[in-house]
Formats: C-alpha cells, sequence, structure tokens
C-alpha cells in the first residue's frame, strides 16, 4: 500500500507566464492573433512611420507661429505657417464686420448658446420656454443685432458679413428652418389625402434629387427673377431660402422613418381617445417619434453644417471663403499658406462635426438604453 | 419611395418639365425650332418679340429717389476699378462712376451702395432691379446689349485681352505659347476670344476656366497653367496679388477688343441718359480742365461750355431730370475723368497703367463726350 | 339616424375641401411664380426658349471624351459636361465602394492597430467639409507637385507633375477585334465554369477545384489570342514638347482631385455603413457558422457579407447618389462637369438662367429617380430571397 500523496500545503504562487500577462499578452492578442493580423499590424506600423512623423514635424516642430508677415514662413524647409492664421484670426472669425460692432456678434452668440444648452442636456428641467424663446425672440433678437439699424445700432451690411459667422448664421438658420419644415413635409407624405401626399413627395424627392449647388445657383441667379419687378432679396438671404428648403427634404425623410418606428396602436388608440388629428400627432406620435430619430437629425445637421462651405461657390465668405480669399494676400503668400488655411479651417469644422457626432452617439446610447426597460 | 406613388411624381416631374419647356410660348418671344432661327447669324438673338401686353413700371429714377440711394453692382474685389479696403469702403475707377450717379441724382455720392456680383450673376442682378447701374468690368458686346435685356451707356475703360506668364519660361509673344495651358475666368468674354485667337493662328492650347478670380490667380501661382489671360487691366490688378510680381511678365498683344462700361436695364432711357451723362460729364470736365479744386472757380468764367457744365447756364439738369447743378457736384465730390483714372489705376498706383486708349481724344485717346449743350 | 352630421364633421368632404384650398394655395403660388418669370423675362426683353442649344458655343472645354470642337453647339457641351460628370462619378463609386468596404471591415477588425487607424481616418474625414478636402488636394497638393520641366518620372516613362499624370499609352496595331472576341469568350466560359461549380456543390457538396480561377479567364485568353496572333502593340511614351507632355494618357489634376476627394470623402460613409450592416447580423449567426466549423474568412465571407448587404445596400446606393450629386463641387475647381460647363460657361454665355438650370436640375433629378426606380426593384428582389 503506497502512501497517497497529500499536500498539505500551498505551493508558492507563481506569476503565469510572460506571455499571459500584460503589454505581451495584450500585444498577441490584439496586434498578433494570426499570420495576417501579424502582416497587417506590420504594414500599419510601417504607414504610421512614413506618416506621423512628417506630420508632426510640419505642424509643430518646423512650423512657424509668430512673424510680421509672409516673409517668416517664406524660409526653406518651413512648416506650417500659423503665424497667418494668427494675424487673420479676426478676419476668419467675422470677416470684414467692422471690428468695433464684433460684440454684438458675440453677444448673439452667447445669446443662442444660453438658450441652446439647457435643451441639449437630458434632465427633467421644463424646456419648453427655452424652446419658445428660442423659437421667437432669439431669431429677432439675433436679426437685430447682427444687422443692426434698430436702437441706434449701426447698420452692418450683411456683404460685409463672413468668416465662421455666416457659417453659423447658415447653419442655424438652415437647421431651425429645416426641423419644423420637414416634421410637416413628413406629416404630409403619410398623410390621407392624395393630394397633399403627392405635393409632399414631389417637393421631397425633388430637393433631394439635385445637387445643392445647383439649387444656390438658382437661388442667386434665378430666384430674382421669380419675384416681382422692383423686389429683391439679399444675397446671404436668398442663400438661407435654398439651403433651407434643401435641408428640409432630407429633415422630412429622417422624420418619415421615425413615424414609420411608432406602432400602428399608437395611432389607433390616439384616434379611439377622440383626439383629433393634431392632437394625436402633437401629443402621442411626434413626440415618439422625433424621440428616436434625433441621432439621425444631428447627423443631418452634421451633413448641413458641411454643406454651408458651398456658398461660398456663389460668392458669400463662409469660413472656408474667407480663408481661401485671404490667400491671395500678397503679404503673406509663402509656400505654406495655402495648406496652413485649409488646414485650419478643417480643423474647425471638425471640431464642430465631431462634437455633434459625439453628442448624437451619445443621445443614441441613452435612447437605446430607454428601450431596454 | 412609395411604390404606388413613383408614377404620379414622374408624371408630375415630367409636367413640370413640359412646363418649363412650354413658357416660352407662352411668353410670346419663344424660338420656335425653325429653321429661321438656325439661319440667323448665330447671335442668340429672340425672335421678333411679339406685342407685349404693356407692363406698368416704374422709373428707375423714381424708384432711386424713393429709396435715397444708388444701388451698383461691382466686383468682388479687382484693385483699380472696384475693390473694398479692409474696413469694407470701396473704391477704383468703376466706383467712381457709382458714386457720379449719386452725386448727380442726390447731389451727394455717399449715396450710393455696392453689390459684390460673380460674373455669373452680374446681369441677373440687374435684370431683376437688384442693382440699378452695373458699374462691373464689363465689356460691352452685342449679345449682351440686346438678348440679356441690358443697355450699355458708355465706355469708361477702352481695354483689351493679354496675357501673362512667368518670366522664367522667357516666351516673348503669343504666338510662342502653341500647347500652352491657359487659366481664365469662366463665363467671360475672354473665355471665347482664346478659342477665336488660338483656333484662328493654328495654335493648340488647354483652357482650364475657374468661377472666381482669386481661384484663377491662385491656379496660375500653384503652376497649374502655363498663362493668365484676361482683361489687361485685370492683369496689371490680379499680378499685385501674386507673391513675387517682377517674377511675371505682361505679353505686349493684346487680342481683343474689350470696352468696359456701365449697363442698365433696357427700356428705361431716362435712367440711361443719367448714367451716359454723368459718365460723360466726367470726360467733358477733363477736357474743359475742370478738376474737384477748381470746380467753385470755375464758375465765374465766361467760358460758355464750362458754365454750361456746371449748371450755371442753361437747363441741361432738369432735361435729365436731376438738379441743374448735377455735373458741378459730380466734379467737386468725384472729380473729371482723369483725376479718378489717376487715382485708381494710373502712373502712380501700383497698378501704374498709362492712359494709352483712354486718354482725351484730343490727346490721342478715345474718350470723347458729346458736347453738353 | 337622429341627425345627419354637420358637413364640416364629415371627414371625407372635409378632406377634399383642405385637399382643394392645398391645391389652389400651390396652384397660385406656382402661377405667381411663373407669372412674375414670364413679365420679367418679357420686360427686360431677355431672350428666352431652347433654340440656344443649337447654337455655336465658341469656347474650348480642358477634358473631353467624345469629340468636341470650338465649333460645337451648346447642346454637344452639355452632354461634354454630361459625361464628364458620369465619368468621375462611375469611377469614384468603384474606388469608393472598394475603399469603403475594406475601411468598414477593417474598423471592426481584431487587430487593434488596424481597427484605431480606421477609425481615425473614418472619424476625420466624414467630419471635414468635402468641398475643404477638394481644395486641399487641388490647391495644396497641386502647389507641391513640380512643373512640367521637372517632373517625377517613374523609369522615364511615366510622369508626374502639376498638369496631371502621365502614363505611356498601349497602342494596339492590328486587329483589336480578336482581343475582344477573346474576352468575351473568357467571360462566357467564367460565368459557366463558376455556375456549374456551383451547382455541383450544392448537390453533391463536392468543391470543384480550381474553379474560384475562373474569372481569370477574362484576362487569360486576350493575352493567349495576343500571343498568338502576334499583334503588335506599340507603346507610345510622353514625352516633354514646349509646355508640357506630349502623347501618352494622361489625366488632368482637376480630374485626379476630385475623384480622390469625392471617392475618399464617401468611402468614409461606405464603411460606416458596411460595419452597422456587419453588426446587425446577429451574433448567434456567427457563432452557428463557427460551430459548424467553417473557417473565420468563410465566415466572413458565407454567412455574415450576404446578410449584412441587405442592410449594407439601400444606404449604399443612396452614398453612390450622393458621391453623383457632389461631383458638381467639380465647378470649384474647374473640372468640366455638367454643372461647371452648362450652368456655368453656358449660363453665362447665353444669359438664359431658366431654362440652362431647369436643365441641369432636370439631368440631375432623373439620375436619383432613376436610381430609385431601381432600388425599388432591388428592394422587392431582396424580399422574396426571404422567407
Amino acid at each position: 500500500m503506497s502512501e497517497t500523496f497529500v499536500r498539505i500545503k500551498h505551493a508558492p504562487e507563481r506569476m503565469p507566464p510572460n506571455a499571459q500577462i500584460g503589454m505581451v499578452r495584450w500585444m498577441r492578442e490584439n496586434l498578433f492573433s494570426s499570420w495576417f493580423n501579424a502582416v497587417l499590424t506590420i504594414l500599419s506600423t510601417v504607414l504610421l512611420f512614413l506618416t506621423l512623423p512628417p506630420l508632426l514635424d510640419w505642424a509643430v516642430f518646423s512650423a512657424v507661429f509668430s512673424g510680421e508677415d509672409g516673409a517668416a514662413c517664406r524660409v526653406d524647409s518651413a512648416g506650417a505657417c500659423w503665424a497667418f492664421v494668427e494675424a487673420k484670426f479676426g478676419q476668419f472669425l467675422f470677416g470684414r464686420y467692422p471690428a468695433e460692432e464684433r460684440w454684438r456678434v458675440l453677444l448673439t452668440l452667447f445669446l443662442g448658446v444660453a438658450g441652446l444648452a439647457p435643451l441639449l442636456i437630458p434632465s427633467e428641467f421644463p424646456k419648453k420656454w427655452f424652446v419658445a424663446y428660442l423659437l421667437v425672440p432669439f431669431p429677432l433678437l439675433a436679426f437685430v443685432f447682427l444687422s443692426g439699424g434698430l436702437f441706434g445700432l449701426a447698420t452692418v451690411e450683411t456683404s460685409d458679413w463672413g468668416g465662421l459667422m455666416v457659417t453659423l448664421v447658415v447653419a442655424v438658420t438652415g437647421i431651425a428652418a429645416s426641423l419644423p419644415l420637414g416634421v410637416l413635409l413628413a406629416l404630409g407624405r403619410q398623410s390621407d389625402m392624395p393630394v397633399v401626399r403627392i405635393l409632399c413627395v414631389v417637393f421631397i424627392e425633388f430637393w433631394r434629387g439635385v445637387p445643392l449647388i445647383t439649387v444656390l445657383f438658382m437661388s442667386s441667379v434665378m430666384l430674382p427673377l421669380f419675384l416681382p419687378e422692383g423686389m429683391s432679396f439679399d444675397k446671404l438671404l436668398r442663400a438661407l431660402i435654398g439651403v433651407a428648403l434643401f435641408s428640409s427634404a432630407y429633415m422630412a425623410e429622417v422624420v418619415r422613418g421615425g413615424l414609420a418606428a411608432v406602432p400602428a396602436g399608437q395611432y389607433e388608440a390616439a384616434k379611439a381617445l377622440g383626439l383629433t388629428y393634431w392632437q394625436s400627432m402633437g401629443r402621442i406620435v411626434l413626440p415618439q417619434a422625433l424621440k428616436t430619430v434625433i441621432p439621425g437629425i444631428v447627423n443631418n445637421f452634421i451633413g448641413l453644417f458641411k454643406d454651408t462651405t458651398l456658398v461660398l461657390i456663389i460668392g458669400l465668405f463662409d469660413l472656408l471663403g474667407i480663408v481661401q480669399s485671404n490667400f491671395t494676400d500678397p503679404t503673406w503668400s509663402s509656400p505654406q499658406t495655402a495648406t496652413t488655411g485649409y488646414v485650419f479651417a478643417a480643423f474647425v469644422f471638425w471640431i464642430f462635426c465631431f462634437g455633434m457626432s459625439r453628442y448624437s452617439v451619445y443621445m443614441e446610447r441613452r435612447l437605446d438604453a430607454g428601450e431596454q426597460r | 419611395m412609395n411604390n404606388r406613388l413613383l408614377p404620379a411624381v414622374l408624371a408630375l416631374v415630367v409636367g413640370l418639365v413640359a412646363g418649363f419647356l412650354l413658357y416660352p410660348m407662352f411668353a410670346g418671344s419663344g424660338d420656335e425650332p425653325a429653321p429661321a432661327v438656325a439661319a440667323s447669324d448665330g447671335v442668340d438673338t429672340p425672335a421678333e418679340p411679339a406685342p407685349l401686353p404693356v407692363v406698368e413700371s416704374r422709373s428707375t429714377l423714381d424708384l432711386v429717389r424713393e429709396r435715397g440711394y444708388v444701388r451698383c453692382g461691382v466686383s468682388q474685389g479687382l484693385p483699380g476699378f472696384s475693390n473694398p479696403n479692409d474696413s469694407g469702403d470701396w473704391s477704383g475707377i468703376d466706383v467712381d462712376v457709382c458714386q457720379a450717379v449719386a452725386a448727380a441724382v442726390f447731389g451727394d455720392a455717399d449715396k450710393s451702395r455696392y453689390t459684390p456680383l460673380s460674373a455669373k450673376e452680374r446681369f441677373t442682378a440687374l435684370q431683376s432691379g437688384e442693382i440699378d447701374v452695373l458699374t462691373r468690368n464689363t465689356t460691352w458686346s452685342l449679345t449682351r446689349d440686346t438678348a440679356l435685356g441690358l443697355d450699355f451707356v458708355g465706355v469708361n475703360y477702352y481695354d483689351g485681352q493679354g496675357f501673362m506668364v512667368r518670366r522664367e519660361l522667357g516666351v516673348k509673344s503669343v504666338m510662342e505659347l502653341d500647347g500652352a495651358v491657359v487659366c481664365t475666368n469662366t463665363g467671360t468674354t475672354t473665355e471665347l476670344n482664346v478659342a477665336d485667337f488660338f483656333r484662328s493662328n493654328g495654335l493648340a492650347y488647354s483652357i482650364v476656366a475657374f468661377e472666381k478670380s482669386d481661384e484663377v490667380v491662385a491656379a496660375y501661382d500653384a503652376g497649374r497653367c502655363d498663362a493668365f489671360t484676361t482683361d489687361a487691366s485685370g492683369l496689371y490688378s490680379e499680378r499685385l496679388k501674386l507673391a513675387d510680381f517682377n517674377d511675371h511678365v505682361v505679353l505686349p498683344e493684346i487680342i481683343s477688343k474689350e470696352p468696359l462700361g456701365p449697363a442698365v436695364r433696357q427700356g428705361d432711357d431716362q435712367w440711361a441718359d443719367i448714367v451716359r451723362w454723368s459718365l460723360f460729364a466726367m470726360v467733358e470736365a477733363e477736357e474743359l480742365g475742370v478738376t474737384s479744386k477748381n470746380a467753385d472757380d470755375m464758375r465765374t468764367t465766361q467760358n460758355p461750355a464750362i458754365r454750361r457744365l456746371l449748371g450755371v447756364e442753361g437747363a441741361f439738369g432738369q432735361n435729365l431730370g436731376i438738379p441743374n447743378d448735377w455735373a458741378y457736384k459730380i466734379i467737386t465730390q468725384v472729380g473729371n475723368y482723369g483725376e479718378s483714372f489717376e487715382r485708381g489705376v494710373g502712373e502712380n498706383t501700383p497698378l501704374g497703367i498709362p492712359r494709352g486708349l483712354n486718354a482725351l481724344w484730343k490727346d490721342g485717346g478715345l474718350q470723347y463726350s458729346p458736347p453738353v449743350r | 339616424m337622429s341627425s345627419s352630421p354637420q358637413p364640416w364633421n364629415n371627414p371625407k368632404l372635409r378632406a377634399f375641401a383642405i385637399q382643394l384650398a392645398v391645391l389652389f394655395v400651390v396652384g397660385s403660388f406656382v402661377w405667381i411664380v411663373v407669372d412674375n418669370t414670364i413679365t420679367n423675362l418679357q420686360r427686360q426683353n431677355i431672350a428666352s426658349g431652347f433654340g440656344f442649344l443649337e447654337n455655336p458655343a465658341g469656347f474650348g472645354i480642358a477634358l473631353t471624351l467624345v469629340e468636341y470642337t470650338e465649333q460645337s453647339s451648346y447642346g454637344r457641351a452639355l452632354l461634354i459636361g454630361f459625361l464628364n460628370t458620369l465619368l468621375v462619378a462611375v469611377i469614384g463609386i468603384f474606388i469608393a465602394t472598394i475603399l469603403g468596404f475594406t475601411l468598414g471591415i477593417a474598423r471592426l477588425s481584431s487587430n487593434w492597430l488596424v481597427a484605431k487607424i480606421a477609425t481615425v481616418y473614418i472619424e476625420v474625414v466624414r467630419n471635414v467639409p468635402l468641398l475643404l478636402q477638394l481644395f486641399f488636394w487641388y490647391f495644396a497638393v497641386l502647389r507641391a507637385l513640380p512643373l512640367p520641366r521637372e517632373s517625377l518620372s517613374l523609369l522615364e516613362v511615366a510622369f508626374l507633375n502639376n498638369r496631371g499624370i502621365y502614363v505611356p499609352a498601349l497602342l494596339l496595331e492590328g486587329n483589336g477585334l480578336v482581343l475582344g472576341l477573346a474576352a468575351i469568350v473568357g467571360a462566357i466560359s467564367a460565368w459557366l465554369i463558376t455556375r456549374n461549380a456551383k451547382r455541383k456543390r450544392l448537390e453533391t457538396g463536392e468543391i470543384v477545384k480550381g474553379a474560384a480561377f475562373a474569372p481569370l479567364l477574362v484576362f487569360v485568353l486576350p493575352v493567349l489570342a495576343f500571343l498568338i496572333f502576334g499583334m503588335g502593340l506599340k507603346a507610345e511614351v510622353p514625352s516633354l514638347k514646349g509646355f508640357g507632355f506630349k502623347g501618352g494618357w494622361s489625366l488632368i489634376p482637376e480630374f485626379v482631385s476630385l475623384l480622390l476627394a469625392l471617392s475618399f470623402y464617401t468611402a468614409a460613409f461606405i464603411a460606416e455603413n458596411v460595419r452597422s450592416g456587419i453588426l446587425a447580423v446577429s451574433k448567434g449567426q456567427t457563432e452557428a457558422a463557427r460551430a459548424l466549423g467553417l473557417k473565420p474568412t468563410s465566415v466572413l465571407r458565407l454567412v455574415i457579407i450576404p446578410q449584412a448587404l441587405r442592410v449594407i445596400i439601400p444606404p449604399l446606393t443612396s452614398q453612390y447618389l450622393n458621391l453623383t450629386k457632389n461631383s458638381s463641387l467639380a465647378v470649384a475647381i474647374a473640372y468640366p462637369d455638367l454643372v461647371s460647363v452648362f450652368s456655368g460657361t453656358v449660363l453665362n454665355q447665353t444669359g438664359q438662367a431658366v431654362e440652362v438650370i431647369a436643365i441641369t436640375m432636370t439631368i440631375y433629378l432623373s439620375l436619383s429617380l432613376f436610381t430609385s426606380l431601381i432600388m425599388n426593384w432591388y428592394n422587392r428582389h431582396m424580399a422574396l430571397v426571404e422567407r
């Protein structure tokens, strides 16, 4: 009878093999899990090695951060000419808006943000007053502040507006006008009345079918012919009308998706309660429909924000337009001026769009969480 | 898209298109697809206008008076002709014409507003009544004078199309440009002239036409093209936007006639007369030796031609429907043609353009004013 | 039947009245606009009608796919612009699809680095306006390229400079018909082989070895024909003459910039569609496929992609449509597309804004409605397959 081995003491604890922990394990799992992945990893590393150092060198190490004029950037092997952006910063933000009046733009921006911020933060907070504020007094205030002519404010012609300010004005107006119009169109498209439905479909498909640039050409070249003699619109306003109509068609399609997602039982229940069409839409269907398509609406806004750059083709100076027009300033001409300007503009647009898209992802998660109760 | 609705949409679209196709018939001036048009001289002229219903329209002078200022269409920035400075004040010889009109009508040259227009927008803006006068380095041609519904009233700058190339190419004449890439603005007479010139001389070329002149300069600067062509004055002006303008030469040949002048809407003869004579008054003043400095003293002169021009004798303003001291106001506030020329584009400006064709007739140029009497 | 309802409470009547009112409002709006336009055109004595399409254009165009001279008509210029739009759209769609699928799959890759690079690319490119990217490619990259006399060259036969890309042209001397015929025979036989192999696999489970290489026949047969018939193939190498390169095949920088901007931009969106399509396939499908013993690549190819495609294709079509419409930005960098040539130059020369814009919009609208029709057909087709 042999003695049974019984271990009475714990074996000394040992670290897992090196390949199973820390960096090494992570790399094995995430970078070298198969020969194919290993090849991909090596290729990607080479790619990064080829692109990142020159990029950093251009943007930071060899970049020119200060200078009186383009001479500083005309040096050989100079990187980005940030001095150009610095010198023209005021113009990039406000265009030719008179310097002593620029506080009005900032005030308008503040008024807008103050109204909008509470709406974006999800809470049980009563929001209808903010909505009401944004819908009626704010546009009026913004108009008075920006264009002046009332209350002793000096008039600033829209042809002097420019830069980021025009980009924001076009985008915000487009967004504000397209949402209600889009909801109406989407409802119209669902309507039982064939005339209304067909008109809405034609309207939506028309605007969705043509490129924005032709719409802008039309609004800048043709719109005056549509109006009675002697009547004419401001150039900026014409672009705004074009942009608003265009984006309302896209908005209508997003909202339509939301309406389709509301179960038929909801429509029927609302009817059974004896609610009128507008009551059942306004109180039952739309709140549910709009909630589900918030991400889609935000994505639409992002698209619209990027599309505002097209107004430069019809001669308005939005951010990109004003950056580009400054390239022809002979005092700042250098081989890097154009690239720097484009990179700067790209960065500004990216901040706005990426911010909005993060917000959309955040809302999507939140809404998903709500659905998964 | 909803399947059942598609046919309806298609039908409506077809209907809209048909409407567009048919409306000229209702408009009464449609080109019949008859050989009559094909056999015409190739210039796009409308067929014999049918007897039109009389359209009630108010005179431009009344509209301008009521509004309190003259609206002029100018370029989007062409130094010497119409260019805004950093604070948004416009100057240049085209702007001077506009100010002369304002001075003639209101006695105040500052009662003028400027709308920057692209090449594409300029005619529609005038046709639609958005502006009263087009003073935007625009070439007078038969098509524009007829089919576009404009009336050119005079020539404030006799120009011709020229070419600019890099000095290092060593090109001395346009005839050496065989096979060159040429950059220009789209929608201008220059684009047509280039085609005519190269074809008739049996030279090969390829054209890159941009929407905005800033883009043409940028592309030329980047080396996209060998030659930059536009009106010679434009070349001198755009050359200032290049980094080192001594690296570029303007070739001696002028390949076209480009009489640049102000235009008004067709059908308002009184307004056309006012603009025409505002321009003539400036030329006449130079011929008579009246300047902004000596105009006050000249009022007491015995020279009858000067007395008539300055409104001391006769009632010539009345015949135009404006105050009798119209020319006096123009000369004191804007100056005579020579002063305007020297201030805007003359030898002492960065453009440094000699008078050349734009000298007075008695100095061997083409500027000539009919007598004020 | 106590009391008949009031007429305004009769839903049918009310709907009729509302529609009548809407029709009246819209109708009078359209009527006012049309009336104003006609009055304005007439008052100002502006030419109208479509007769101008037959007049000679008189201007040159940098890129023409079919014959065009300065004496050609405006109608011909319209065709040139339309073909140029189609050219850049079709090639752009092709590149964007390949790049987009690659990026979309890369973003879901188990390789951390690859997934991150794809994510960064997508998030950067998607959130920067296309027009800006277009300008960047055109003006910033153009500036960086050398002048023709200092071209970058590859073995002295292909050249890159700021006038474009120049490669040798392959000119066929002799009967090209034989090559075409060989290619067609190759395509048909490849299709037959693939179909038979598939049928055999479905019926017997046997995999026909080598059938996967059948598509190569399309290339192999013409090459064989070429070797057998020994046609003369001449390469025309571009050479520097005068101001630039002559001979060979060339791509103008406007085309290259537009193509790059459009396809890189759209690829980022397609990648997102592909990713959400793949994620929409339930996890159980992958697990079941793995349990059946399929290799990971086969799981992707045979199980996930076919199911994901059903989700991917509708948004993919709208991306294609967007790309086509976005090609109109060409006007900003002077690529002679439909908008640039027709709504740009022709509109300016003739001044007939209403007609020109109407024609341009009609063309884009027809393209988009045509795509919608195909999509509807496709959706029905897919719905039938679904059980």
